[in-house]
């Protein structure tokens, strides 16, 4: 079967059709609607219809079922999920009547998340069906737990490079995401992996959180020992089969999740609506009702937060109709439930970056707790969970939307020079540690080309048993986190070793044990507790503060007038000097070139990179060709180009003039045409070039002539030319009115 | 490093954050550099998890309330033995016997919680075939 259907029997798809079957988005799987095999976003007609009976205080009959033939899902949600205070009133409460209290400003996030306590899972699934786009993205803002927004980042490689791992860890670190999640390709090299990112988050900022991906028992086994401080991995599905086949029950998970609490770390688990699906076993219902399942669940067994929004299944969830959308309203379900929310937004779910951004885009205005659940802040090929929805290629562009909608996303802007440093440093510290401990000596070729990389094809010296002997023997020594802090101290990285001593210690305290919890860069907690979402409508809630507001502000790129006239002012030259007052030419052969006022004074090179004395030289020897002479005249009163134009139209013998801006703008003109009237126009001067600049002073002389001229086209582009340039076009423009004056036209003189 | 002095570019990379100073983490610093910290003194207490637990009960979430009282419960279960039980819980992994001497076990330690929750779930494995086939 071809994605796409097939064109005229016999014949070849017309070129609208090739055109439109070649872009990326038709790359991309479209699934027809398929309740039976759970490919339907919302409301299979398998669903049930949302039920709660209590008796003598329990539940005898959930969402249908009745208790005997209660799953182990069911079972888990009936005795431990549900506020039965509540019940009563959340169910008998019509869908919409709900879904309106989620949306109201004036409904206090408290009183919403205290009725959904109350809500069986197609109860919710209804309720936040009826939400539309915009009003999941009201909603999440006002749900959402912490108030402030965070993000996560995949810190992984192809090779388990402890070197490039702890390189980009810092600089995850530096571009300020909050939590950092690695995985491995060999289970084996978990612990190396979990010791080097720990140590390059550290060097990049105080309080990042730090995640190995790995299986349920092995990675309870990395935080006991200290060498992670906080697990995500902990899977739930909304069926028993498939939860069976991950080979746990609700109540293997519940134990888990109080073993992590009961050694001090934080966990969150992990579901997604799509899974069920991909793994055969939706038992005829839908994406959203299953999904509701889980975070009934996720809340029954007590854990503090959920990451969902179809995560590995988010691209069968984008499949079928309204998937995207239910995507968003997964994450808003976790929120309603009261639980911290990792919005998804990792595994990529398409091949259109149209599509990517649109997915992710509601999610990123209205704030959460974590926008993505792993943005792959390493490059596409070296992200161990599958390449993300968000990766390294892409950072710039998530700040630039950072600053375009004045939203907090999680991240700021980080220097070249800080990150460089950086790099060097977590590079060195890992070096360090590794060697003081025995755990392997990496050498300084490799570790030079793990600070530079942009990904581990650029570190052809990394050693791939290395990763693999300093887990072996980490594994055998039972080394533990205060092991590692003690090499950090021993080697001079006291800086690292209390920041990882301090991660340490809040285990003590506990307070990184309540919903949503991150630490800010002063070890604070930032939490529901500390720091809760308090919105309630225009003018409430989170807004950043004045030093957080410039960080998502001043990107790198940006630039000022005053960058510009620097930038001019490094092509000033002596070439053109005023000679006298332009004087009316008589000659016929006279065709004047009038020029910008900040030409030869503030304006020395086109947009297109061309010095403005080369520009002239071109119009000038076009003019020659053609048997006409040039003079070049600066007019003083105007930047508008059509005036100057006119103007030197009105001085020349001929009667016709050329225009030139600094920018490089040009025209020819006639003196007898109104000012905005022209004989051509040269209007995109980033894309005008010498030849063509020649071309217009032989045209210029044409007609002059009143010989026919040569047709000369614009070159063609597809590229955003406005937006490569017309910041500068402001500028420049800034810096010719700054030169106008009242001067008459002068006549200039090219040396 | 020792290759890294003062004058190194690098000393400048530590963020901040690092004002105010934490005079409690240098003693736990002076223990770790003299084998006197180790990771147990970087253990939870159980009166500190019940503590957060009164916290997520006054922030109107009862389970999260409930599985930190149970991982007070846990706080003095060997690293061992609890992820023995966590194997013990997964699918038919357990018979019922074994399942209920675990909860006598944990019972018999004041882990009352976490015995409730493996009799519940030996309860329901049983209905749902979820027990260590004979």
């Amino acid at each position: 079967m071809t994605a796409v259907p097939a064109g005229r029997p016999g014949g070849t798809r017309i070129g609208r059709f090739r055109l439109m079957d070649a872009q990326r988005v038709n790359l991309d799987g479209f699934a027809v609607e398929d309740a039976a095999l759970g490919l339907i976003a919302f409301d299979s007609p398998d669903d049930p219809a949302p039920s709660l009976v209590v008796r003598d205080g329990r539940v005898v009959v959930l969402d249908g079922r009745a208790e005997d033939d209660f799953d182990v899902v069911d079972e888990f949600v009936a005795r431990h999920g549900l506020d039965l205070s509540v019940a009563d009133e959340a169910m008998g409460l019509p869908d919409v009547g709900l879904a309106r209290m989620l949306v109201d400003p004036a409904v206090a996030r408290d009183a919403v998340v205290r009725l959904v306590a109350g809500t069986t899972p197609a109860k919710l699934a209804r309720v936040l069906a009826t939400l539309r786009p915009a009003e999941l993205t009201i909603a999440m803002t006002k749900m959402r737990a912490r108030r402030t927004p965070s993000n996560q980042a995949h810190v992984t490689n192809r090779s388990d490079d402890p070197l490039l791992l702890a390189a980009d860890a810092a600089t995850a670190a530096a571009f300020g995401f909050r939590e950092v999640e690695t995985t491995v390709p060999v289970l084996g090299d978990a612990p190396s992996n979990a010791v080097a990112v720990s140590v390059g988050a550290a060097v990049g900022s105080a309080g990042v959180l730090v995640q190995c991906s790995v299986e349920e028992a092995t990675e309870l086994v990395l935080g006991m020992r200290g060498l992670v401080s906080y697990a995500e991995t902990v899977s739930l599905y909304g069926t028993e089969q498939i939860f069976v086949d991950g080979d746990d029950t609700p109540w293997s998970k519940a134990f888990l999740t109080s073993a992590y609490a009961s050694r001090g770390v934080k966990m969150r688990v992990t579901s997604g609506g799509g899974a069920e699906a991909l793994m055969g076993g939706a038992e005829g219902r839908s994406m959203f009702y299953l999904e509701s399942r889980c975070v009934a669940l996720a809340r029954a067994i007590g854990a503090q937060g959920v990451q969902n929004g179809g995560i590995d299944s988010a691209s069968v969830a984008g499949a079928v109709p309204r998937g995207v959308r239910s995507l968003m309203a997964e994450n808003l379900m976790v929120m309603a439930r009261g639980l911290e929310a990792c919005t998804g937004n990792d595994a990529l779910m398409s091949e259109s970056d149209v599509r990517r951004t649109s997915r992710t885009m509601p999610i990123f205005l209205a704030g959460s707790d974590f926008v993505c659940s792993g943005f792959g802040s390493i490059q596409r090929y070296d992200n161990m969970f599958g390449p993300s929805q968000w990766n390294a290629e892409d950072l710039d562009d998530y700040l630039v939307m950072q600053r375009d909608w004045g939203v907090d996303g999680g991240l700021r802007t980080a220097q070249h020079d800080d990150v460089a440093r950086l790099r060097r440093r977590a590079v060195h510290a890992v070096q360090a540690v590794y060697r003081h401990l025995g755990l392997a000596d990496l050498d300084d070729v490799w570790a030079e080309q793990a600070i530079d990389a942009a990904g581990s094809k650029d570190v052809p010296a990394a050693d791939l048993m290395a990763p693999l002997a300093a887990s072996r023997m980490i594994r055998e020594t039972g080394l533990t986190m205060v092991d590692v802090v003690a090499a950090l101290d021993a080697c001079g990285f006291d800086v690292e070793a209390r920041r990882l001593l301090g991660l340490l210690r809040a285990r003590v305290r506990g307070d990184y044990l309540q919903t949503a919890a991150i630490f800010d860069e002063s070890f604070r907690v930032l939490s529901l507790v500390t720091d809760p979402n308090d919105y309630t409508g225009p003018g409430t809630g989170y807004t950043p503060t004045a030093p957080r507001q410039t960080e998502i502000d001043t990107v790198r790129q940006q630039r000022s007038v005053a960058d510009l006239r620097a930038e001019q002012a490094h092509g000033a030259s002596d070439t053109l000097r005023v000679v006298r007052a332009a004087a009316g030419g008589s000659d016929p052969r006279d065709v004047v070139i009038g020029v910008s006022p900040a030409v030869g004074r503030a304006i020395w090179t086109t947009l297109s990179g061309l010095a403005v004395v080369d520009v002239l030289d071109e119009l000038l020897a076009g003019l020659e060709e053609e048997g006409c002479v040039g003079r070049v005249v600066r007019v003083n009163a105007t930047v508008d180009l059509g005036l100057i134009g006119l103007t030197a139209a009105r001085l020349a013998g001929s009667g016709i003039g050329i225009g030139l801006q600094g920018k490089g703008t040009a025209l020819i003109h006639r003196r007898d045409l109104a000012p905005l009237a022209n004989l051509e126009l040269y209007s995109v001067a980033p894309t005008v070039d010498g030849p063509l600049y020649r071309l217009l002073g032989a045209n210029a002389a044409r007609h002059a002539k009143g010989a026919t001229p040569e047709p000369a086209r614009n070159p063609y582009s597809d590229e955003a030319i406005e937006a490569r340039y017309h910041t500068r076009v402001v500028a420049l423009v800034a810096i010719e009115r700054g030169c106008c004056g009242p001067t008459p036209p002068e006549e200039l003189e090219l040396a | 490093m020792s290759d890294e002095t003062a004058s190194d570019p690098l000393e400048d990379a530590a963020p901040a954050g690092t004002a105010g100073h934490d005079t409690a983490l240098d003693g736990l610093l002076d223990g770790v550099r003299t084998g006197t910290v180790t990771m147990d003194d970087f253990r939870i207490t159980p009166d500190t998890l019940r503590h957060q637990a009164d916290v997520a009960r006054a922030h109107a979430n009862p389970q999260l309330a409930e599985n930190l009282e149970r991982a007070a419960e846990l706080v003095d279960v060997p690293d061992e033995e609890v992820l023995a039980l966590y194997e013990l819980l997964r699918p038919r992994r357990a018979s019922a016997t074994e399942l209920e001497a675990a909860a006598a076990s944990l019972a018999g330690r004041g882990a009352v919680r976490n015995a409730a929750l493996v009799r519940e779930a030996a309860a329901v494995y049983a209905r749902r075939g979820l027990l260590r086939p004979a």
